[in-house]
């Protein structure tokens, strides 16, 4: 089976601060994985680069067997690639049917149409509401975004990227600023979405139970340095990411 | 909800329509028609800008340029090519603005914010100077005089409903487009570019879109005007102009699609009372946009509804 994302060789400074060097790893069509690493080492620069955000100095970045380097990121969002972002990323006074129809809008290449309402493009909005049922939000789809919890302005992050049916969705800290009982609520939520939608999945995460809980490969990230790839097990069980990282959290 | 909201559409449209269809049966005077007139086509003028402010985003100070292109258009037109001329003229003025705004827009998309609009008054300012220059050719400060449209538009009254119509196609066809994929793309440009951006929309292309859309409807603006007034002049260019539509949409309010229509009628009616009293009705204008901005800043439609929807909470809590 052909990888779906392939970095070989990343590098990425700011000045005299390498923040992403030498990064290299593939992803797998449906797998789920995550990146983790401490504050600053430069996940979300790698996600950045991964989606067009940011130009990488060096390497390559290939998406279903295509070189993707140097794309703008509406390019590489057009060939299938989502992102929910770490400081969640809405249209705040549009409601929440319109954040979520306007990215199936633009999967449907249907946002340049001038002269019908968009509650006309029955595709768009019924897949909108589809996505906006599977993640709980269907009750409160006519209500403008900012009205809504910060969790549930996260899920509207995601089903914003959902509505571009990605092949790949990145999610930046899906579960940052939730309770306990929130968090266990996202990672089953998000474990379903992957099923539902047929996702393979990227994402960073701080809180370990989501990371161990849901992702079926570990990387390890430290100083743009990816210091070590693997099951949960192996990660957990890795001397070097023990002390580097994870600390006494989890032995 | 649906239904009410369908309902009070086509209320607000019946009434907009059968106050500007009547109003020349109550008028005594030529006057009064002009002064409705210019209602019209400066209100189309600031509900085709507030696309481009209240909408996209984008704060151009140098719309005037293509409302003089259309005045303009149909001046030159008049003064070298005949009367006959007069409707070609109105399309050779929208198919101007739509080359410029787009050689204009390639050039001045690329920045955005306060650059953005310092260019468009610095390109604004350009076609002034040069028009204002060009003695020979545009008239310089003297402009073209007696600008009579041909045939049954002579009439003032047939003038009149000849600009109603256009003005409530094009104010139909704006409304369609707020509420249209391409609306809802713009308002989203506005409230965050980046995220648009991810949802694999070019930012640059619709803003490119609209500053074309907006600048033909000034367009149209200025050529009707040129009809109104008899006469053109090197002041429909002049940067003024630009400013006294950003005023009449924040007086409105810019957040409501009728905002700048209802803020265009307000500052043309205070200038012609005020005006008919003192000469120093800019005193007024000014005096008025300060409360406005600091008391109510979502504008006259803005605050109305504001009030109108608290007054219907009210009223549905004492229910409840």
């Amino acid at each position: 089976m052909e990888a779906l994302l392939v970095l070989d060789n990343v590098e990425k400074a700011f000045g005299g601060l390498r923040v992403t060097s030498g990064v290299s790893f593939s992803l797998m069509p449906g797998d789920i994985s995550a990146i983790i690493g401490p504050n600053g080492a430069g996940k979300t620069t790698l996600f950045n680069q991964i989606t067009g955000y940011l130009m990488p100095d060096k390497g390559s970045i290939a998406f279903q067997g295509e070189e993707i380097t140097g794309l703008t990121t509406q390019e590489i969002v057009a060939r299938g690639m989502g992102r929910a972002f770490q400081i969640t990323s809405i249209f705040p006074e549009e409601t929440v049917l319109d954040n979520v129809r306007l990215a199936c809008l633009s999967r449907l290449n249907q946002t340049r149409k001038v002269f019908r309402p968009v509650s006309r493009f029955k595709e768009a909005t019924d897949k909108a509401y589809a996505i906006l049922e599977s993640l709980g939000l269907k009750g409160q789809a006519d209500r403008p975004a900012f009205e809504l919890a910060h969790g549930d302005q996260k899920l509207l992050d995601i089903g914003t990227a959902l509505g571009l049916e990605p092949k790949l969705l990145l999610l930046d800290e899906p579960t940052s600023g939730m309770s306990p009982e929130e968090r266990q609520l996202t990672r089953e939520l998000i474990k379903r979405l992957w099923r539902e939608f047929n996702l393979t999945l990227l994402f960073i995460e701080h809180d370990m139970d989501t990371v161990f809980g849901i992702a079926q490969v570990v990387m390890v990230l430290q100083m743009g340095r990816l210091l070590a790839q693997g099951t949960p097990d192996e990660i957990r069980n890795n001397p070097e990411v023990v002390t580097a990282y994870l600390g006494e959290a989890v032995s | 909800m649906e239904d009410t909201k369908a309902y009070k559409t086509a209320a607000f449209w019946i009434v907009f329509i059968l106050v500007f269809a009547l109003a020349p049966l109550r008028m005594t005077s030529n006057y009064q028609i002009i002064l409705a007139n210019q209602i019209l086509i400066w209100g189309l003028f600031a509900v085709a800008f507030n696309m481009l402010f209240g909408v996209t985003g984008m704060l151009s100070f140098g719309q005037a340029l293509y409302f003089g292109l259309g005045a303009y258009a149909v001046g030159l037109s008049f003064k070298y090519l005949g009367a006959s001329w007069f409707l070609p003229a109105i399309g050779m003025g929208l198919v101007g603005a739509v080359v410029i705004s787009i050689l204009v827009g390639l050039l001045i998309i690329r920045v955005s914010g306060v650059f953005f609009t310092v260019l468009t008054l610095a390109f604004g300012q350009l076609v002034w100077q040069i028009t204002f220059r060009w003695y020979n050719f545009t008239g310089g400060d003297d402009g073209i005089q007696g600008i009579i449209p041909p045939g049954i538009l002579g009439d003032r009254i047939a003038y009149y409903y000849f600009t109603l119509c256009l003005v409530l196609l094009s104010i139909w066809f704006l409304r369609r487009l707020v509420h249209s994929p391409m609306g809802l793309t713009l308002r989203c440009l506005r409230q965050n570019p980046d995220r648009l951006r991810f949802l694999g929309r070019s930012v640059r292309y619709n803003q490119l879109g609209i500053y074309m859309i907006s600048s033909c409807f000034a367009a149209l603006a200025g050529s009707l005007m040129a009809g109104v007034n008899n006469s053109i002049h090197t002041d429909m260019l002049y940067w003024t102009t630009s400013g006294e539509v950003i005023l009449m949409s924040v007086l409105g309010g810019i957040g409501q699609f009728f905002g700048p229509f209802i803020g265009a009628a307000v500052i043309i009616i205070i200038q012609e009372v005020v005006g008919a009293k003192t000469e120093f009705w800019p005193l007024i204008i000014g005096l008025t946009m300060m409360v406005m901005v600091l008391l109510l800043p979502k504008g006259l439609v803005g605050e109305a509804r504001l009030l109108g929807n608290r007054l219907k909470s009210f009223a549905g809590g004492n229910r409840g």
